[in-house]
């Protein structure tokens, strides 16, 4: 059997089937990966090797290895709360911490017979671009390892970029599954607001946050995000409604015919006088993957979105907003470390020194501003005015939406930048995300699918569709894989033998 | 900035070390006074940026707090079983008498 960590998802499902490898040797093969790479790659915040090989003989023995994602091994990004492995959403105030419970995205995985390999590396509470705020240790692009993953779910694109694992699951409040599958040359999907159930997911923008597949194939994520998907009665906001049919849009996509697909280019994300920022090969890419929706059949045309021009202030006010409120949990009384309570200190004293030793110079930046955009006379000015853009937002994809069946941008303005480039520049850090806010603050679908290279490392085309039409997304993101020959990912493999 | 109720819309005042350490306490945070003048430069400049969204035109517009419509969701009126005292509290960083354990919450004069 050829290496087992280089094959799709729809490949090793095939092996397993046939009898031709077993969930065993397919586990056993992404640890030992891990084993000899993760030491630089820094993917992985936790492993349980024993556990996964047992997990994996289970699903063995049961027969059923190769039935739906049974026997599949995955990553899930440590923000989500897994039974009795160890959760830390990346900060030092959850330390140790082993939850009681699993978030439903993770139980809805166990049940499908997948075997867990471990939780991923990611910026503090899922705040940040390049997974350099992680409270744990730095994660590297496998595509140039000086380069950061992307962010917040870089551990994730690390895992499944550098073949340590096949494919895994990410957030995304602002554009963590899109831009780190960007940089790293990934698939990674941010489904419909809604559509994916935030229970047991620790949440930063409890408005915004969605949990949604990244792999190394538009067919693998498709099959990750079925196996989310749905309606949950433990989250709130939750839709009922049937999970898109994305593996069909993917396999529909796959056939390269766009024909009567109306394409909408904005003209603010990277268009004539909104390129300030972007890299020119970022832009040629992008420009490149437009004439090949183009050429399968699309019809393209240029959309305006004025408002999005105003998108990071607002998403900037908002998360921020929701996040002070969010990890007021974290006072040290119930889960995680306390500090220095040593008989001297009352308890204000204690989760004000627990705040202060748990959390990271990021996730104290804007649990202040938040406080600040929330507070008394600030609020109309600050939190109210960009709830109101959110409206003009979500108008402007309304809107365009009456003229085109989907919307494309780059997915993000550069490709990696070196580790250590914006650490001390929150500003710069944030544009990162200038492409991908809108259709958070929308709560819109959106992939991004890998569209060439810039300097060698890997561009994504994003696909944004309507609320509940996240097949359109897969569809145009098959179509631009299929055009491209062989997916970008397997060229990183090629470089490495 | 607590004494002014109203800000001037397109203007805003700057955050200074004072005001930083206000927000902090009010937020449960201890900062290092390294800490205050590191953001105080930082969070200055991320708020000039953020005020951008003071120059929409959005004066009758319906602010958007979700980006689903979704109201009054309920769940059947059924007892269902929540996780087992011992396991919560085998998490937390102090239990006592199958309780959390928490430092005293009212000063010396109280």
């Amino acid at each position: 059997m050829s290496d087992l960590t280089a094959l799709p998802v729809t490949a090793l499902q095939a092996a397993l089937a046939s009898g031709e490898t077993s969930a065993v040797e397919v586990t056993r093969a992404h640890l030992d990966r891990i084993a000899a790479e993760d030491g630089d790659l820094g993917a992985y915040l936790h492993v349980d090797a024993d556990a996964a090989l047992q997990r994996a003989g289970e699903i063995d023995a049961s027969g059923t290895a190769g039935t739906g994602l049974a026997g599949i091994p995955v990553a899930l990004k440590d923000v989500f709360v897994t039974e009795g492995v160890p959760t830390t959403s990346g900060s030092r105030i959850l330390e140790g911490w082993r939850p009681p419970y699993s978030a439903t995205v993770a139980s809805r995985l166990h049940d499908a017979g997948t075997v867990l390999l471990g939780k991923t590396n990611m910026d503090e509470f899922a705040m940040g671009s390049s997974t350099e705020n992680s409270a744990y240790k730095v994660t590297r692009n496998p595509w140039d390892r000086d380069r950061i993953p992307g962010g917040s779910s870089g551990g994730s694109s690390a895992a499944v970029a550098g073949r340590l694992a096949p494919f895994a699951l990410g957030t995304d409040t602002g554009g963590s599954i899109r831009q780190p599958a960007a940089v790293t040359g990934l698939v990674g999907h941010k489904p419909t607001y809604g559509s994916v159930s935030r229970y047991g997911l620790i949440a930063f923008s409890s408005s915004l946050d969605q949990a949604g597949p990244m792999a190394r194939t538009v067919m693998d994520a498709a099959l990750l995000h079925e196996a989310i998907g749905g309606h949950d009665p433990r989250d709130s906001t939750s839709i009922d409604a049937p999970v898109p049919t994305v593996v069909e849009a993917a396999r529909r996509g796959a056939g390269g015919d766009l024909s009567g697909l109306r394409v909408g280019v904005v003209r603010e994300l990277g268009g004539e006088g909104a390129r300030d920022g972007y890299d020119p090969g970022v832009l040629e890419r992008f420009t490149e993957a437009v004439a090949l929706l183009e050429a399968a059949g699309a019809e393209v045309r240029e959309v305006s979105c004025p408002a999005f021009d105003l998108a990071l202030p607002a998403y900037y006010l908002i998360a921020p907003s929701e996040a002070s409120s969010n990890l007021a949990r974290f006072e040290g009384m119930r889960f995680g470390i306390r500090v220095g309570d040593d008989g001297s200190r009352d308890i204000d004293e204690v989760m004000a020194l627990t705040r202060e030793q748990g959390f990271g110079p990021e996730v104290k930046r804007r649990i202040i501003l938040g406080t600040y955009a929330l507070s008394a006379g600030y609020y109309d000015a600050y939190y109210g005015q960009a709830q109101k853009v959110r409206t003009l937002i979500n108008r402007d994809f309304l809107a365009a939406f009456d003229d085109v069946d989907v919307l494309v941008s780059p997915t993000s303005p550069t490709v990696a930048w070196p580790i250590g480039a914006r650490v001390d520049d929150p500003l710069a850090m944030y544009a990162a995300d200038l492409c991908t806010l809108p259709a958070s603050l929308a709560g819109v679908p959106a992939i991004s699918v890998p569209c060439g290279l810039s300097e060698g490392l890997p561009v994504g085309l994003q696909v944004m569709a309507p609320a509940l039409s996240d097949d359109r997304c897969y569809r145009v993101a098959a179509a631009v894989e299929a055009a491209q020959g062989a997916p970008l990912a397997d060229r990183l493999a090629e470089r490495a033998a | 900035m607590s004494t002014q109720p109203e800000p001037d819309p397109g203007a805003h005042p700057a955050l200074d070390r004072q005001d930083i350490a206000h927000l902090a306490r009010l937020a449960r945070l201890a900062v290092t006074d390294e800490e205050l003048d590191r953001f105080a430069g930082q969070l200055g400049a991320v708020l000039d940026a953020v005020a951008r969204v003071q120059r929409a035109d959005a004066g009758d517009v319906v602010p958007t707090t979700h980006a689903v419509p979704l109201t009054n969701v309920l769940r059947p009126d059924v007892v269902t079983p929540c996780l087992p005292r011992d396991v919560v509290l085998a998490g937390a960083p102090a239990a006592e008498d199958g309780r959390f354990r928490v430092p005293r919450i009212l000063g010396e004069e109280e």
